[in-house]
């Protein structure tokens, strides 16, 4: 691990000044924040991450749950994982979030993972977890060996000729489905960001992963109130039964009234290069009947835009499979 | 850095690099080898130990941000003569049989006995699937864990 300077800042406006002074947000920060340090210690052992200022952000005033005051969640930015899934209000009213991370990482290292480190996940991509590869996600440039290489665990949605990494997060997935914002607090100020513009695709920049700038702290998520007499459901696919990131994945939010579907809210895992909300899914379900055959139809909608590598095209059937199956689950509880 | 870390109820005043883990740490700062390093990434579990009462991954931290704070190991659970209840499960269900691991799993267990978990093998198997056991003593850790879920 190369060297760094540890600092504790204050409060976070020195966070934000000394982090305003990186060169970028996005790979190859030289300033970091730190929470958990799931995902960043373990890159910065594999020399993936070699910032030169660590901002050990744990004490800040960021770890509270609140209801907001137009009946939804705030959620605080180093809350960890655990804490979330297990708050009543999250169990009650957003399962679908307490599911999606429960479903993911073990027990101890959701005790560590924050809200905003969730966000922030990185990619399990063999290759950018490899300094000795190329990987233009890692070097921009270097050229992408994963589209020639191992792909089995790669994206099918999102992707481009130069990145086809996969988003790993499950949390990311469920806030996708509750149409989650992302509250920032930069240099210039604060700003409030749709979870579906807080990722980038990677086209030709693959190292950019979000919009965030330098300097940029996320402060909390917000959750719009509860959708009354929604059905919500997480259901996650992977080689084995616990510890494992998606093959694919669902989070469904759905009403049905009546037969008929009247609101939906769909995103998928494991298979695209952000967290995958598909309005082409939810398009295909409202006002029509709550019925297996539709929800096959939704799947196949969800999907349409897939293009397998050389080794996922199973994704494809497999992420149609558990969509539909996550509907249909979702609707009978 | 300077750092004071609390271990097993006693203060340790250190001077450490800041690249060191909360494992490595524990292990040579302060010679307590009963947490091991296993894969070093989070993903197997032997570096299991509480902070402020809750299981992490003591590989995947640094010691810099633990500054204060209480941790315990497995030296720090029970003793030859003193056992922890899920000391003495373990040796009564033979719930290993190279022993790496161990330490790491009943730190993970007694860890359990206070989260939110179903009565079931399968809710004790899913809370326990990060801590990994190459011999495969799996069953045994369950009914272990179970045992002490049961009479403790």
């Amino acid at each position: 691990m190369k060297t760094f300077e540890f600092i504790r800042p204050a409060d976070s406006g020195a966070a934000i000044a000394t982090a305003a002074q990186a060169r970028t947000a996005q790979q190859g920060a030289d300033v970091r924040f730190v929470a958990g340090g799931t995902t960043l210690i373990d890159l910065m052992k594999l020399n993936v991450e070699t910032p030169g200022r660590l901002l050990d952000i744990n004490r800040l005033p960021l770890d509270k749950i609140e209801a907001t005051a137009e009946g939804g969640l705030k959620i605080g930015a180093t809350v960890r994982n655990s804490d979330l899934a297990n708050h009543p209000t999250v169990k009650r009213d957003y399962a679908v979030l307490s599911q999606a991370i429960l479903a993911g990482a073990s027990a101890q290292l959701r005790n560590m993972a924050t809200t905003a480190g969730n966000l922030l996940q990185r990619t399990r991509c063999a290759y950018f977890r490899d300094t000795a590869m190329p990987c233009n996600k890692r070097e921009p440039g270097s050229g992408c060996p994963a589209i020639t290489g191992s792909n089995r665990t790669l994206a099918v949605l999102g992707a481009s000729e130069h990145c086809i990494a996969t988003n790993p997060s499950d949390m990311c997935v469920a806030m996708a489905a509750l149409e989650a914002t992302i509250h920032v607090q930069g240099p210039k100020g604060v700003r409030a960001i749709p979870i579906a513009d807080f990722h980038l695709l990677p086209g030709n920049t693959p190292h950019r992963e979000t919009v965030l700038e330098p300097g940029d702290l996320i402060t909390h998520v917000t959750l719009p109130a509860p959708i009354r007499g929604s059905k919500q459901l997480y259901l996650k696919l992977r080689d084995r039964a616990s510890y494992e990131f998606a093959l694919a994945s669902a989070a469904v939010v759905i009403t049905v009234a009546g037969e008929n579907v009247t609101r939906a809210r769909i995103a998928l895992g494991g298979v695209g290069t952000k967290p995958w909300r598909s309005s082409e899914a939810e398009g295909a379900l409202v006002g029509q009947r709550a019925s297996g055959a539709n929800f096959r139809r939704a799947a196949e909608a969800a999907m349409r835009d897939a293009r397998p590598q050389s080794h996922n095209g199973f994704k494809i059937e497999l992420a149609k499979r558990c969509l539909a199956h996550a509907l249909q689950v979702a609707v009978a509880t | 850095m300077p750092i004071t870390l609390r271990i097993n109820g006693k203060e340790h005043n250190l001077r450490i690099d800041p690249r060191a883990t909360l494992l490595d740490c524990i292990r040579e700062s302060v010679a307590l080898t009963g947490t091991k390093k296993g894969c070093d990434h989070g993903q197997c579990g032997a570096c299991t130990v509480h902070v402020n009462g809750r299981r992490v991954s003591s590989c995947l931290s640094l010691a810099l941000m633990h500054d204060g704070q209480e941790i315990t190991t497995i030296e720090g659970l029970g003793t030859p003569d003193t056992l922890h209840p899920m000391q003495a499960a373990f040796l009564a269900h033979d719930g290993y049989q190279c022993g790496y691991c161990t330490s790491g799993q009943i730190m993970s267990a007694v860890a359990l006995l206070k989260e939110p978990c179903g009565p079931s093998d399968a809710d004790v198997k899913e809370l326990m699937s990060g801590n990994i056991c190459r011999c495969g003593a799996y069953q045994k850790i369950v009914a272990a864990i179970q045992d002490v879920r049961k009479h403790v």
